[in-house]
């Protein structure tokens, strides 16, 4: 076997190509539970988002709804922690104040998407702007406790712990590892699986579904047939904010257990993308998200550990902080090559104002 | 939003003499931004004031908002030395809020002011390290090309791909701005470290520094943000491309019938933007820190976002809006001193404000207001193109 390969990985130029697919069978399948473990909060952010444009309204917010939810989740976690101890549950390790800072999370989101809602629907301000608003205070407004709360003594609430499969399943080649990626994770991943499949369901075979898409399409059309166009867009934006306050209880208490200053760092515009690139699908968000954090993963294993021969050579032969951009550049190459041809919905953005009914 | 009648368009009242006509078409225009800041800073006076009560250790203090805002006025206005830090921190924010600004005008919305700002201020320090002992009347307009070019590459790459291909340009500038940081840190760190030195860090820009004008650092950027709110000014108002810049902002329909080129104009308001967040970075590294880091972080193109939209895009009412949000930033390092007030008082004051002029129609239903130019009506054309939709889409 061994002479072959290398026979093939010697062939010039096209060779370059076996010794990278070599490299990527060999060092992405170790990683695969936690590339998807850093698509979640990037999917949930996407879900949000498609709620949100398919029935009309652009939130640009969910990068601050994620951020507010993941304080909020955090710091309520933290308060409720020393009043309910208890030990962490061998279920996903939860507690009973975890549970509740995440309620706490999704509170907030309903908080802050409500805000956004009520600007862009009721008062029909320009979505973009509303949007922006949402992240410049929530960045201000998170940052701004938190150094105050953390001048006092910084403690953290725990975290959701990982479920995990035992060695002899995850052992098993290609379904084993396909098997962790999925299930090696904690509640808030796994949900994320789900989530997904319903949406994708309920947007394109239910009625909810129907009359989303409609409103989104033709908000006019949709409110002669009897759809309350108002009232399903609040309905959609309050529901995909629950998703991206989970998205933020995912990063304050699973991935993490403690709160960091802007500790979204980009993601909610990344969820944005994914969005787009997925073409406004749930399953397509899903599939941008992985693929964005598969290059993320890509990007540091390089760094790390760089593969032998000449594609070694050739890949050390650029700087280290390429491989940081990788995953944005290849958003942008993906989206000036497909947006073409993926086309958003056609009300998106803009202000419904119902007709005068005298 | 509803569209107020413009009160410019009305014919000037010569009867009641020209000063309170003057004095009612600035409150018309001052009105909404004059209230959004009050009710701004009484917002976060309530903010500070709430979170009082999460320190059970500290005594409550119902007069910390005024401890906290003398000390943030005396940071930003209160003696020479700060009025002219507060200069420093408004001219960046000139230069960004243009670069915005001439983006809303053209319905376009560029979040990637921060990635052309920092790219500006990268362009500035290689070109400046260059040229760092030629004599300054050639290595500052040398350096400052240089910023200008690389702002101005990155403002085209989001315009390129938004005319070709419909990408739109609030997910291209935002990946690229991440693309800017690595691409900051790659080159410091690479081909323009000092070689030997235990940091990243490059060359300093020797004569190609900024000369300070007002001791002890107001420096040339002052003046070059002023030239350039002028310069953009006469563009927009007194130029066909500025006209047409407008028209395509205001109704890409409209503009295509008259003969106009849609993506060719996106190109070019993009580059523009670039160029001018450009010359923004540009004039930190040359007026401020000479050298660059791997580490060089900034705000400015986040709170250039902010500037030009409280000042509805408009080239001259942005230098006031900048004064604002600077002065507010040179000062909040006072307030954190004095009144132990954390400086991130600073965003949600300006998250406050924009929320109560994208609300202005219900804010003039409380005030009752009338004649009141509307709050954020001259940027609404931003999302309509969202997703590729719209201008390029159609022209196609």
């Amino acid at each position: 076997m061994d002479p072959v390969i290398n026979a093939l990985y010697a062939i010039p130029v096209l060779g370059l190509l076996f010794q990278l697919g070599g490299y990527l069978i060999a060092v992405i399948p170790p990683v695969a539970p936690i590339i998807m473990r850093s698509a979640t909060p990037l999917a949930l952010g996407a879900l949000c988002g498609v709620l949100c444009e398919r029935s009309g309204v652009v939130n640009i917010g969910i990068e601050g709804t994620m951020l507010a939810s993941a304080f909020a989740g955090w710091i309520v976690a933290l308060t409720v922690a020393p009043m309910i101890p208890a030990d962490p549950s061998a279920f996903f390790g939860i507690t009973p104040a975890l549970l509740i800072g995440v309620g706490a999370a999704l509170l907030t989101a309903l908080i802050v998407t409500g805000i956004h809602a009520w600007l862009s629907i009721s008062v029909r301000a320009d979505q973009i702007i509303s949007g922006t608003i949402i992240n410049i205070a929530a960045f201000g407004l998170t940052t701004y406790v938190n150094t105050i709360v953390s001048k006092s003594s910084p403690t953290s609430a725990g975290a959701f712990v990982a479920f995990s499969l035992p060695t002899a399943v995850t052992n098993v080649p290609v379904i084993g590892t396909i098997l962790g990626m999925f299930l090696n994770q904690g509640p808030i991943t796994m949900s994320v699986l789900i989530l997904v499949v319903v949406a994708q369901i309920l947007l394109f075979r239910s009625r909810w579904g129907l009359r989303t898409r409609a409103v989104g399409e033709h908000p006019k059309a949709a409110e002669t047939v009897g759809i309350d166009v108002i009232r399903l867009r609040y309905r959609n934006v309050l529901a995909g904010g629950l998703l991206a306050g989970l998205a933020g209880a995912f990063l304050s208490m699973e991935s993490t257990n403690s709160f960091q200053t802007g500790m979204t760092a980009g993601r909610g515009f990344i969820a944005l993308a994914a969005m787009i690139v997925g073409r406004w699908t749930p399953i397509g968000a899903f599939g941008a998200a992985l693929l964005f954090s598969s290059f993320q993963a890509l990007g540091q294993i390089i760094n790390f550990d760089p593969p032998p021969g000449d594609l070694g050579t050739i890949l050390g032969s650029v700087p280290a902080q390429t491989y940081d951009a990788l995953p944005y550049l290849v958003t942008i190459v993906i989206l000036a090559g497909l947006v073409g041809r993926s086309t958003p919905p056609a009300a998106d953005g803009q202000p419904y104002e119902r007709e005068a009914t005298t | 939003m509803s569209q107020a009648p413009a009160p410019q368009a009305s014919p000037p009242r010569l009867s009641r003499g020209a000063a309170s006509g003057l004095a009612r078409r600035a409150w018309s225009i001052a009105a909404l931004p004059v209230i959004s800041i009050a009710l701004a800073l009484v917002v976060g006076a309530l903010v500070i004031l709430a979170s009082e009560l999460l320190l059970p250790d500290r005594s409550f203090d119902l007069l910390l908002p005024f401890t906290a805002y003398a000390a943030l006025v005396e940071g930003s206005f209160g003696s020479s030395g700060a009025i002219i830090n507060s200069l420093v921190a408004t001219t960046p924010l000139v230069l960004g809020g243009l670069a915005v600004g001439i983006g809303f005008k053209a319905g376009l919305f560029n979040i990637g002011a921060q990635g052309q700002f920092l790219m500006g201020a990268l362009g500035a320090v290689a070109v400046g390290g260059a040229v760092a002992s030629e004599p300054p009347i050639v290595a500052i307009p040398l350096a400052l090309l240089g910023g200008m070019a690389a702002g101005a590459l990155m403002g085209f790459i989001p315009g390129f791909l938004k005319a070709l291909s419909g990408a739109h340009e609030v997910v291209t500038t935002i990946m690229l701005n991440y693309v800017a940081v690595s691409t900051m840190a790659a080159i410091v760190s690479g081909p323009l470290k000092i070689p030997r030195s235990p940091s990243p860090v490059t060359r300093d820009v020797g004569h190609a520094a900024y000369p300070i004008l007002l001791p002890p650092n107001g420096h040339l950027g002052i003046l070059v943000a002023i030239v350039a709110v002028v310069v953009i000014w006469w563009l927009l108002y007194r130029t066909t491309i500025g006209f047409e810049i407008r028209t395509v902002g205001a109704n890409p329909d409209a503009a295509r019938y008259a003969g106009m080129r849609p993506r060719l104009l996106l190109i070019v308001t993009m580059s523009l933007s670039g160029i001018l967040a450009g010359t923004a970075g540009a004039g930190v590294v040359l007026g401020v820190t000479h050298v660059l880091t791997s580490s060089f972080g900034t705000t400015v193109g986040f709170d250039s976002i902010a500037v030009a939209l409280l000042a509805r895009s408009n080239p001259i009412a942005i230098p006031f809006a900048a004064l604002l949000f600077g002065a507010m930033r040179a000062g909040a390092g006072l307030m954190q001193i004095k009144a132990g007030i954390p400086v991130e008082l600073v965003d949600v004051v300006q998250a406050t404000i924009l929320l109560f002029l994208v609300a202005s129609p219900v804010l003039r239903r409380l005030f009752r207001l009338r004649g009141v130019s509307s709050g954020l009506g001259s940027t609404e054309t931003i999302a309509r193109s969202y997703g590729g939709g719209g201008t390029t889409e159609k022209a196609a």
